[in-house]
């Protein structure tokens, strides 16, 4: 495919070492417009590297990222962010003083100038009370909306790392193992959570649990040793001899 | 084998409420309450103690409240303060000097210059942080120190700015009686620290608050965090610079000290001492620490450092939240329990 239509992402042979290791190497990605493409492989395949890399937290040796036909190689996270592509941690990466509501306050000003005004009262950020309550409706945490996140249990911190992405209303989302670590219904709601939210959005995510990636991707590409190995539906990917042998073959019926 | 559904915290509930005051603190009468008794307690004050030593007290306070803003609420310990408070009392004693203008007008001049000043070196220190910032920033204030040393002509060099005037449109009793110059240039300090908390209490303080405790997190949610740090860095500057251009007034002499590093050092150390994020801090560390020294030197006693050294250990082991961090802390406790 050589046509830029419907191509909400896209990579050209993106590269990044790090000191003589190749983490990526000449990364060939292209993301459809409206499409749920999941990143899978092996520890150390890459994956996060290449969200880093995608969301400007690490600068590219080579190759060039391109944003529904813009070029947004080498710009930094704030401006990728403003840019329309949100991501999400894998590590829960959270303002532990604040509350979620405080939390999604912060991400809704974000894409404005507002957040400069050190002469206005913090009040003007009463603004988004109506969009902060449909937020936390919507990833299961109105209860919450008023506790310090750092007393939020597990499952409600990843819920509001997806609030957070959400609340920025990007065009791409990127969510970097959005169940890692949750249990058995916690991973079911986060599913059904994101299936809702990616309507009208692309998303993009990584995720280790196959039930996950099997649910939710209408595209997979894997990766290993920072190199795509195979890339197509769910099946195709499966019963892809070399993806077995590298990946699937060891983990998928455990 | 599934991984454990819920992790709760380690933060006892008390510690969190605690904390996240931090961001919300004085709602409600608590606030109203501190304000008054802090009013009352600054117009009092040159009752208290003597007037130029309260002046020192609300100057140095200013300063304090102005690191904090960097110290506690940005996450940046800057450590060249002095080069704003310090290039602040030069300029507003050299405009007092040279124009005659009432004092005030001396002042915002010093204070416009040291945020002028504060524009370049934040550029150039913000994209650092941690040990790397103190130090860059420590750097920039001795360049200054050594440059106002140099050029004597200007500023009289080791021997200091001599005679600086207190204008004051002719009244006489503000430009000669300490005690009256108090209530003068009282509301210049009180306007420094409105500013401060209005800042910290703004959808900007917001963003502070969260580039100080996640500044990857505050990117990724599209804040440029180096513009924000330098904004706050100008802003700091341009209060601490209000505070030194007062005292450079009330003292009418402008000392080569202001800028050394030692004044930046004694600026982290009353913040420190008082209770970083809390702006309420640095004020009772300036009233602690002013009012000791001032009381060990007419005393005679020449060690002040020791003993304002050990003071800083004792509390730095002891109450590391500072003075009036541990006062809250208690008091959220006591309030917590009773619910």
């Amino acid at each position: 495919m050589t046509t830029t239509h419907g191509v909400a992402l896209r990579t050209v042979s993106l590269t990044k070492q790090f000191r003589g290791f190749t983490a990526v190497r000449s990364v060939d990605l292209e993301v459809a417009q409206g499409g749920v493409h999941a990143l899978v492989g092996p520890n150390g395949a890459g994956k996060t590297t290449l969200f880093n890399l995608l969301t400007g937290f690490l600068r590219p040796s080579d190759g060039t990222i391109v944003v529904f036909g813009e070029d947004v190689t080498g710009l930094p996270p704030e401006k990728i962010a403003r840019k329309g592509v949100a991501r999400s941690f894998q590590i829960t990466s959270l303002f532990e003083n604040m509350t979620p509501r405080e939390h999604v306050e912060l991400a809704l000003q974000g894409g404005s100038s507002q957040g400069l005004r050190f002469w206005r009262s913090e009040r003007l950020l009463r603004r988004y009370r109506p969009d902060v309550d449909d937020l936390l409706d919507r990833v299961g945490l109105s209860a919450q909306a008023d506790r310090p996140s750092g007393l939020l249990a597990y499952g409600q911190k990843r819920a509001l790392e997806l609030a957070l992405v959400l609340a920025l209303d990007p065009k791409v989302m990127l969510l970097d193992e959005p169940t890692a670590g949750m249990g058995i219904e916690d991973v079911d709601r986060t599913v059904e959570l994101i299936r809702s939210i990616s309507a009208g959005r692309t998303v993009v995510f990584v995720d280790h649990n196959m039930h996950v990636v099997g649910s939710l991707a209408d595209r997979v590409t894997v990766l290993q040793q920072g190199e795509i190995l195979a890339e197509g539906t769910y099946d195709d990917v499966r019963r892809d001899a070399r993806v077995v042998t590298a990946y699937l073959g060891e983990s998928h019926d455990a | 084998m599934t991984a454990p559904t819920t992790t709760t915290s380690v933060l006892p509930d008390a510690s969190a409420k605690e904390v996240h005051a931090a961001i919300t603190e004085g709602r409600g009468w608590t606030r109203w309450a501190l304000l008054a008794v802090g009013l009352v307690a600054a117009l009092a004050l040159p009752w208290i103690v003597y007037p130029p030593i309260a002046m020192d007290i609300a100057a140095i306070a200013l300063f304090a409240v102005a690191l904090d803003i960097l110290l506690g609420y940005t996450g940046l310990l800057s450590f060249g303060q002095a080069a704003f408070w310090g290039s602040s009392a030069y300029v507003t004693g050299l405009v007092a000097i040279h124009y005659g203008v009432p004092f005030p007008v001396a002042v915002l001049a010093g204070a416009l210059f040291a945020m002028a000043l504060a524009v370049p070196i934040g550029y150039l220190s913000v994209r650092r942080s941690g040990i790397y910032f103190a130090m860059v920033t420590l750097a920039f204030a001795q360049m200054l120190y050594f440059l106002a040393n140099k050029w004597s002509d200007v500023t009289g060099g080791e021997n200091g700015l001599q005679a600086v005037p207190k204008n004051f449109f002719g009244i006489e009793l503000v430009e000669t009686d300490a005690f009256y110059f108090y209530y003068a240039a009282l509301p210049i300090i009180l306007f420094g620290m409105w500013a401060a908390w209005r800042i910290v209490h703004s959808p900007f303080g917001r963003v502070l608050v969260a580039i100080r405790d996640n500044a990857p997190r505050a990117r990724a949610l599209g804040y440029d965090v180096e513009r924000y740090k330098l904004i706050a860095f100008v802003l700091s500057a341009g209060l601490s610079g209000l505070g030194g251009g007062v005292f450079a007034i009330s003292h009418g002499f402008v000392a080569l000290g202001e800028l050394h590093w030692t004044t930046s050092g004694e600026a982290v150390l009353i913040t420190v001492l008082g209770g970083i994020g809390t702006l309420w801090g640095g004020i009772v560390g300036a009233l602690v620490v002013v009012t000791m020294s001032d009381q060990l030197t007419s005393s005679g006693f020449d060690g002040i450092g020791i003993i304002t050294g050990s003071v800083f250990i004792v509390v730095v082991l002891l109450f590391r939240r500072g003075i009036w961090g541990t006062g809250r802390h208690a008091w959220f406790r006591w309030r917590a329990r009773r619910q």
